[in-house]
């Protein structure tokens, strides 16, 4: 399972955390009523289909994530960052991407900023792209426990965005369809979503093997513009050409212009 | 050193609470109802108040109130702390003066999470 997913998402899963694997395919094997844990991989190894292998990558994969993490890096973006980029762009428009979104709390606080405070000049467009597409269709629901929107948003902002859905909350409709959402596996060729003034990839770095993690991390930097930012987790470096560091875990790209979109 | 009062008819939960502040540096007291919680003020103003909104003898929104009639009442960061999770009542309590609102059950990293907010890490 360690190797399966290194091959096919670049993830470091210690083959010795075993509780790790079976905590993470749990929720796989009860869905696809497998008897346990022991049986899914079975299953895997006898060559089952590939969907199977899909769902069993997809829920290796770390998806921990929360509202507004480390929130003066997303106050600083806003403040600092998207007028400025925006300023150098000749249609005005902001292009920002959330690479490894989980369940979408990194992107909806960048929406939620947007709802609050509209970026003065130009449009600020977002994207967000997960491995899963379980958890996109999570995010794009926009719905969460009390836990989670509690983790990090502010109880005003609880109230401003969100509305009760039973015993959970729901982002309202119109901070949510300000998001694009597309399945993303980082371990392949990203060229094809063009370039982006903004690329998040938070706290997933640090769960991809180390050579997994120099590629895909060369691969992310390509796609930023001159003059806009590479943000990783604040414990997370990056050694890339042309890349600044302006703050813990956000890096800035020398230069200003990038072509209208 | 921070004092926060911790008012709460249960006596669980100001247990828990008073190990989660305590943990961040806080003096914690505990009073079980609104009108205790008042005295308490009354002799020293904390700096925090984490509130039951949901109380029999005086409810949290009534315990807000009469806290900013208080000399110096309006000092202390009030925090809510309920298994209240309306959003009707969640705003009510923000509208009344609240800092901010933690919905329960609760852990400690929502508790420094939400302090934080409340600027009262």
């Amino acid at each position: 399972m360690a190797e399966l997913g290194a091959e096919r998402a670049g993830l470091a899963i210690d083959p010795d955390k075993a509780y790790l694997i079976e905590s993470r395919l749990g929720p796989v094997a009860r869905r696809e009523s497998f008897g346990s844990v022991a049986d899914l991989i079975a299953a895997v190894r006898g060559g089952a289909d590939e969907r199977l292998e899909t769902a069993c990558v997809e829920a290796l994969a770390p998806s921990e994530t929360r509202f507004f993490r480390d929130r003066a890096v997303f106050e600083h973006l806003w403040r600092e960052v998207v007028p400025e980029v925006a300023r150098h762009r000749p249609d005005g428009v902001v292009r920002i991407w959330s690479a490894g979104c989980g369940a979408g709390q990194e992107i909806y606080s960048l929406a939620m900023l947007q709802a609050e405070a509209p970026a003065p000049t130009g449009r600020v467009e977002l994207f967000a792209s997960d491995l899963s597409e379980r958890l996109l269709d999570r995010a794009r629901l926009g719905v969460y426990s009390s836990f989670e929107v509690q983790r990090g948003l502010s109880a005003r902002q609880l109230v401003r965005h969100f509305e009760n859905r039973d015993e959970h909350f729901q982002l309202a409709k119109k901070v949510r369809q300000e998001v694009r959402w597309r399945r993303v596996n980082l371990m392949e060729d990203l060229t094809p979503l063009g370039a982006f003034d903004i690329v998040l990839c938070r706290y997933v770095l640090s769960g991809f093997t180390a050579r997994a993690r120099s590629e895909t991390t060369a691969r992310l930097a390509a796609l930023v513009a001159p003059g806009g930012a590479l943000v990783l987790g604040e414990e997370e470096a990056l050694a890339a050409e042309g890349f600044a560091p302006a703050r813990a875990g956000l890096y800035r790209r020398a230069g200003g212009a990038r072509a209208a979109a | 050193m921070k004092t926060c009062l911790v008012v709460d008819d249960s006596r669980v939960v100001r247990k828990v609470a008073r190990r989660l502040l305590e943990d961040r540096g806080f003096a914690v007291a505990e009073a079980g109802d609104g009108m205790e919680g008042l005295a308490w003020c009354r002799a020293m103003m904390p700096d925090l108040v984490l509130l039951e909104a949901n109380m029999p003898l005086m409810s949290g929104l009534e315990f807000l109130r009469r806290l900013r009639l208080e000399p110096g009442g309006r000092g202390p960061k009030v925090v809510f702390c309920s298994a209240e999770a309306n959003l009707d009542r969640i705003r009510e309590a923000l509208d009344a003066g609240a800092a901010e609102y933690i919905i329960k059950p609760f852990d400690g990293d929502i508790v420094a999470d939400k302090l934080a907010l409340a600027g009262v890490a």
